[in-house]
Order: structure tokens, then C-alpha cells, then sequence
């Protein structure tokens, strides 16, 4: 039973991104075939006092076309000129075993929304060089439309090219800070 | 504040021009409106002729410095078969490249059109919209949309045509100083 008590229970302390390790993106469906998908190279994130923040910087979205990359920057998508970075922050985080549900509000384009993130979590555990982790495998559909992300093109069928939901993922590892 | 005025029709008495010079006699205080002319010497867009930002064509460099001297644009089309204008669409592919050196990125810009038929040049104009914002532009709603152009501008831009003009100068205006106001913080 201590057993289980342990690893239903949130970590305490203060924990934060190993960005190498980890990864924040996002997929969407594009031409109604491929989830097209990008990452943000530069992010943050961290789990203090049972509150989790990420932030992630527009800058460094990473897709592999340069002029899409471009595109993505304006006023079209994420306006990054005005809105540089995604946020995130938790109001409450609730772990059953290996599941997670956290609810927060999710800020994209300068437009705060509530959104529930479900996942699942790992650890606390000490990894092969001693250093404590908790692992965070979370993910969210929010519709672009809810945050003033709304370009689209038509297909030649009439319908548009690009799906109103985006998934956002986040994979982390979390590392427990030096006290 | 700076906007550089392009009008998508090259005729010397051309509706869209009059708008612009319209716009440009209504304008506000402290808004100046810069007229474009140099559209029909810009050649026709080919990569073998798009050497990178110091390779285009002259005629190319100075509608691309003429935008990046501008605080805002203020584009006047008129309508070929339901869309933009060869000249005006051939520009703003020359000056979209490279992409994220854009000179209209993030810069606000507003369209308007007119033209001799029912509809102003809606599609042109919603079309222009459209390669603005791939350009990426901050491109605003506001418009001034003019159908049956050779009667409404038949005495010139009138008292109500000058207001909606200067409407749409002050909505980019009103861009213009946020963007300074978010640089300056």
C-alpha cells in the first residue's frame, strides 16, 4: 500500500524542464490527410508547490519549410510581434496511478482560455545518475478558432485546408531542482 | 505616419488612383499618403531573375524600399476577371521574397477597390487580402468598397467617399502607433 501511495501522489517540491529531453508541439490536419506537425525549439516549463507553468517562445517554431516558417510568425497565425509566447499554467492538477488530469488556462495570441490537459505521469524516480525525474506525457485539443488563429485556404472540394482542432502535446522530464 | 499607396490599375485615369489621391487629400493630421507608380516597370516575377535581396531587379528594390520606408499600406484594386490585377499580384510576388524578409511584415495594411461593375471588386479586393497576409502584413478589415465607379466618381471623391477614406487611414493609423507603442515597452 505505501507503494501506491506513492506513486498516486503529486511530487512536491520544485521541478523543472529538461528541454533536451523534452519536447512542446502541436498537430493539426492539414488538406484533411496529414497531421501536420511543428515544435517550439525554446520552452520552459516547471511543477512548484503542485502548480505546473510552461511557456513556449513563437520564434522558435520549428517546421521544415522556411517560408511556412515565416508564415506561421505573422499576423496570419501566431502574430509573434504581439504575442511571443504560448503559456500555461495550472489550476488544479489531479493523479489517479499513471493518469493525470490537469486543468489550467492556456494562453495562445494574446487569448486566455480554460482548457483540460490528460496524460500520463512518471515518478518521481532516480535515474541512472542519481537525478530525481517526473515525467509528463500530456496532451490537449483546443480549436485554433477559440484563439484568433483562423487562416485557412480553400481545398478545390470547397472545404478548407486546414482543421479548426490542433492538438497540443507536451513530453517532459522534469528535474527536481537543487534545494 | 508614412502609408505608400499602390494602386493594382496602371491607367492613367484610373478609378483605384483617384481613390488613393482621394485617401491622400483626406487624410488626418500627421498621416501621409505616398502614392506608388512604379508598378509597370517592375518585370514579370522569374527565379532565374530573383538573385536574393540584392539580386532582384532595380524597378523590384524601389517598390521594396518604397514599403520598407512606409509605416503602412494602403492598396486600391480593381477587379480582372474576379481577381487581382497581373501588375499588382507580379509585385507582391517579387517583393515576398524571401518570405521572412518580406518589407510589409507585420506591417498594417488595408485594401480598398473599385470598379465600373456592382460589386466594387470585392473578390480582388478580399483576394489581396489574402497574398497580404502570406506576405505577412497585419491586414486590417476595414475597406472602401466603390461599384459603378465611372458614376460615383464621375465629380471625384466625394464629401462621404473622403470620410470612409480617412476612416481607413485612422483604423491604420490606430495600428501604427500600437505597434510603436508595444516596440517602445
Amino acid at each position: 500500500m505505501t507503494t501506491l501511495q506513492e506513486t498516486t501522489a503529486l511530487p512536491t517540491g520544485t521541478w523543472s524542464a529538461d528541454t533536451v529531453h523534452s519536447s512542446i508541439g502541436f498537430a493539426v490536419r492539414y488538406t484533411g490527410t496529414v497531421n501536420f506537425k511543428g515544435e517550439f525549439g525554446d520552452f520552459a516549463a516547471s511543477l512548484e508547490r503542485g502548480r505546473l507553468e510552461g511557456v513556449a517562445q513563437v520564434a522558435s517554431i520549428e517546421v521544415d519549410d522556411e517560408s511556412l516558417a515565416a508564415h506561421l510568425q505573422t499576423p496570419d497565425f501566431f502574430d509573434a510581434e504581439r504575442h511571443p509566447e504560448l503559456r500555461f499554467r495550472s489550476e488544479t492538477i489531479t493523479r489517479d496511478g499513471d493518469r493525470v488530469r490537469i486543468d489550467g488556462e492556456l494562453t495562445i495570441k494574446g487569448v486566455t482560455k480554460p482548457v483540460v490537459i490528460e496524460g500520463a505521469i512518471h515518478g518521481p524516480a532516480t535515474d541512472a545518475f542519481g537525478i530525481e525525474r517526473v515525467g509528463l506525457e500530456l496532451s490537449t485539443v483546443v480549436n485554433r478558432h477559440d484563439f484568433g488563429v483562423s487562416w485557412n485556404v480553400p481545398l478545390p472540394t470547397g472545404e478548407p485546408a486546414l482543421a479548426d482542432d490542433v492538438t497540443i502535446a507536451a513530453d517532459l522530464t522534469l528535474v527536481r531542482a537543487e534545494s | 505616419m508614412k502609408v505608400l499607396a499602390l494602386s493594382g490599375s496602371l491607367r492613367s485615369s484610373s478609378h483605384n488612383t483617384e481613390l488613393l489621391r482621394g485617401a491622400a487629400a483626406a487624410a488626418p493630421a500627421g498621416v501621409e499618403v505616398l502614392l506608388y507608380e512604379g508598378l509597370k516597370e517592375i518585370p514579370a516575377y522569374d527565379a532565374d531573375d530573383d538573385l536574393g535581396l540584392d539580386g532582384q531587379p532595380e524597378a523590384v528594390g524601389r517598390l521594396r524600399t518604397a514599403l520598407s520606408e512606409a509605416d503602412a499600406v494602403l492598396v486600391a484594386t480593381p477587379e480582372y476577371n474576379h481577381s487581382i490585377p497581373g501588375a499588382l499580384k507580379n509585385a507582391l510576388d517579387w517583393v515576398s521574397r524571401p518570405l521572412a524578409s518580406s518589407p510589409v511584415r507585420n506591417k498594417p495594411a488595408a485594401v480598398i477597390s473599385a470598379s465600373t461593375g456592382m460589386f466594387g471588386g470585392v473578390w480582388a479586393a478580399a483576394e489581396t487580402r489574402k497574398v497580404l497576409g502570406a506576405l505577412g502584413a497585419r491586414v486590417l478589415e476595414d475597406a472602401v468598397v466603390v461599384p459603378k465607379a465611372h458614376e460615383r466618381l464621375a465629380d471625384g471623391v466625394g464629401a462621404e467617399l473622403a470620410e470612409e477614406l480617412r476612416a481607413v487611414l485612422e483604423a491604420l493609423l490606430g495600428e501604427v502607433r500600437e505597434r510603436e507603442t508595444a516596440a517602445a515597452a
